[in-house]
């Protein structure tokens, strides 16, 4: 789902061997920067997400909230999720959040995937599923620690937001930033969006009163090509489980780097072990065997000979 | 119960009746044909779960099984299945043997003399060894608890979304050790009944052992079947081959 000929790969799920052009075209890494100070949650950016993927259209449900679905699906990427947060002195507040993958500079369903090519980071930090080559066994879902990735029974493919990494290719900006009507959405490069939100959570301290404003870029996985502005960066649960520190499991990190290669060279041990064993000790034969001619090396002289 | 793990009961069925074993003179019915075709069921369906599972688990280095199974999206359909498989036939071989691998006082003795079996330096098993050598128990039980333990994360990483993505990457580990170890004692199983024991194969493809096989090996079995003493029948045809050697000079 990507426009390869702008695009360049920089990690491959499950591959072997180098990554072929990595580093041969230096690309700014690219960022979406979402203001959840200044979002209404019309989401007409969900609108322009299912248009622009030309996804077939997701049934809403009624629970007495503005909550039209409780989570994204795989036809739908991009979600607002309301949440009536209760502060500490009994005042209510909507916290409203555009919910859709952070592109995670240390991609957890990357690490996670055992199928070759089926997801890709590019080097401007886009993190793109190719269903072509996903074989369905849905492990990116537990190596993700923002639940993005979902699975659609029907093609037994995992889909999740693209970045519009087809639109980026072509250097334009992703479909949601488009149709946001408020400017609550920015996109550009790492740094660029990174300056501006820092200004925004510093404005949002001195000027606006909130004293734990800030951005949330979180470094437990090397940041996120998709960051917030927080009115409190404190406790990013309230906005509907970002978690404060999003961490990848240790199987698809630790178990599946550097255990699962020594696991496998430790039961081939097995297989060294019987083989050496016949060579050394060799096998047991039924009893009676044939006399005995010769046993090479031969037993060591008893003390004196001739 | 000593006598239950030396002899094996099976009451003839349905498979049984299927097929048949030739007991030639001087053999030993060993294995019926029940028990001869759970054990290849389950041979064949542990080697499709473990080539199918491998081109997931290290797919840099087994990315030539994948295409085995008809690719990517195949092998991980049918890796589960093949674990269904393997599971429900060594169910029922468990069932079977359940009498058998009990696990006895002389079961742990034989552990405290393993180094002496490893180095071959008695000629002939432990006279007490009944129809399975300890070890042979031992690698029977650690596959019932791989088996438990590829049931209960196998199904996790099967339907995820019911388990959440904790359990999953829990699972996932598990799953992982349960089959190297697994594939660790299967080196040692296959080498032992060819290489390692000549004469061992036979017992579960023609369901027969010679008798020397048998007291050699399996001491009290023999004694428990025929009702002769083994030690005595090793050095009546130690006799015997002697002098065979002699009328040969
Ligand atoms: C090419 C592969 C294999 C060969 C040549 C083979 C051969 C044999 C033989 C000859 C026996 C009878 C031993 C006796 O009567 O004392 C046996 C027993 C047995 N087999 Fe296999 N087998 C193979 C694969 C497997 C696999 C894959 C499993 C299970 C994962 C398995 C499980 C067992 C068990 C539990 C027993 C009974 C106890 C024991 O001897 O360890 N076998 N096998
Ligand atoms: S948020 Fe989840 S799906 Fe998106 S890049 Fe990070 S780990 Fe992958
Ligand atoms: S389901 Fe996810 S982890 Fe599995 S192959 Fe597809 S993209 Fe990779």
């Amino acid at each position: 789902m990507s426009d390869r000929g702008t695009l360049r790969i920089q990690q491959i799920s499950a591959h072997p061997g180098p990554v072929a052009g990595e580093g041969t075209q230096r690309q700014d890494k690219v960022c979406k920067l979402i203001d959840t100070t200044t979002c209404i949650g019309c989401k007409a950016c969900e609108v322009a997400c299912v248009e622009w993927n030309d996804m077939p259209f997701q049934t809403t449900y009624f629970d007495n909230t503005y909550q039209t679905m409780p989570d994204t699906d795989w036809n739908y990427w991009n979600l607002i999720k309301f949440n009536e947060d209760q502060h500490d002195d009994g005042s209510f507040a909507w916290l409203m959040r555009k919910h859709q993958c952070m592109h995670c500079e240390d991609p957890g369903c990357l690490r996670a995937c055992p199928a070759d090519g089926a997801i890709v980071q590019y080097s401007n930090g886009i993190v793109d599923f190719q269903q072509e080559n996903c074989i369905g066994c849905q492990f990116c879902v537990s190596g993700c620690p923002f639940n993005i990735p979902k699975f659609n029974p029907n093609t037994k493919k995992v889909y999740k937001c693209t970045l519009c990494s087809d639109r980026v290719g072509a250097g334009l900006e992703p479909a949601c930033i488009k149709a946001c009507p408020t400017g609550c959405l920015h996109f550009g490069t790492k740094e660029d969006m990174k300056f501006m939100a820092e200004n925004r959570a510093t404005q949002l301290r001195e000027v606006s009163g909130f004293q734990n404003a800030g951005v949330y870029d979180p470094d437990t996985i090397g940041g996120t090509h998709v960051i917030y502005v927080l009115h409190d960066a404190t406790k990013p649960e309230r906005y509907g489980n970002l978690p404060a520190k999003p961490r990848i499991p240790l199987s698809f990190t630790v178990w599946k780097d550097i255990f699962k290669p020594i696991g496998l060279f430790g039961a081939m041990l097995g297989f060294v072990g019987v083989v050496m064993h016949y060579v050394f000790e060799g096998p047991r034969r039924e009893q009676p065997t044939p006399p005995v001619v010769r046993i090479d090396p031969p037993p060591p002289p008893a003390g004196k000979e001739n | 119960m000593a006598t239950s793990a030396n002899r094996f009961v099976h009451r003839t069925n349905v498979i049984d009746r299927l097929g048949r074993t030739v007991v030639y003179a001087g053999e030993l019915l060993r294995h019926p044909v029940y028990t001869r075709f759970l054990h290849w069921m389950v041979g064949i369906f542990f080697f499709l779960a473990l080539l199918s599972g491998f081109g997931i688990y290290l797919p840099w280095i087994f990315r030539f099984f994948t295409p085995l199974f008809g690719g990517g999206a195949t092998t991980r359909f049918l890796h589960p299945w093949f674990g269904v498989g393997f599971v429900i036939f060594f169910g029922l071989q468990a069932l079977n043997w359940l009498g058998v691998m009990r696990w006895t006082p002389a079961d742990s003795r034989w552990m405290k003399h393993i180094k002496e079996y490893v180095t071959r330096s008695d000629s002939v098993e432990a006279p007490e060894t009944g129809f399975f050598n300890a070890g042979q128990k031992m690698q029977f039980w650690e596959i019932v608890c791989g088996c438990i333990a590829y049931v209960i994360t196998g199904v996790i990483m099967w339907f995820p979304e019911i388990f959440g993505r904790i359990l999953v990457a829990i699972s996932y580990v598990v799953h992982d050790m349960s089959a190297l170890i697994m594939l660790f004692g299967i080196f040692f199983h296959v080498y032992l009944s060819t290489f390692g024991e000549p004469g061992t194969t036979q017992a579960m493809t023609r369901g027969t052992v010679s008798e020397a096989w048998a007291w050699t090996h399996h001491p009290a079995w023999y004694h428990e079947i025929t009702g002769r003493d083994p030690q005595q029948a090793l050095k009546q045809a130690e006799a015997e081959m002697a002098a065979r050697e002699r009328a040969n000079d």
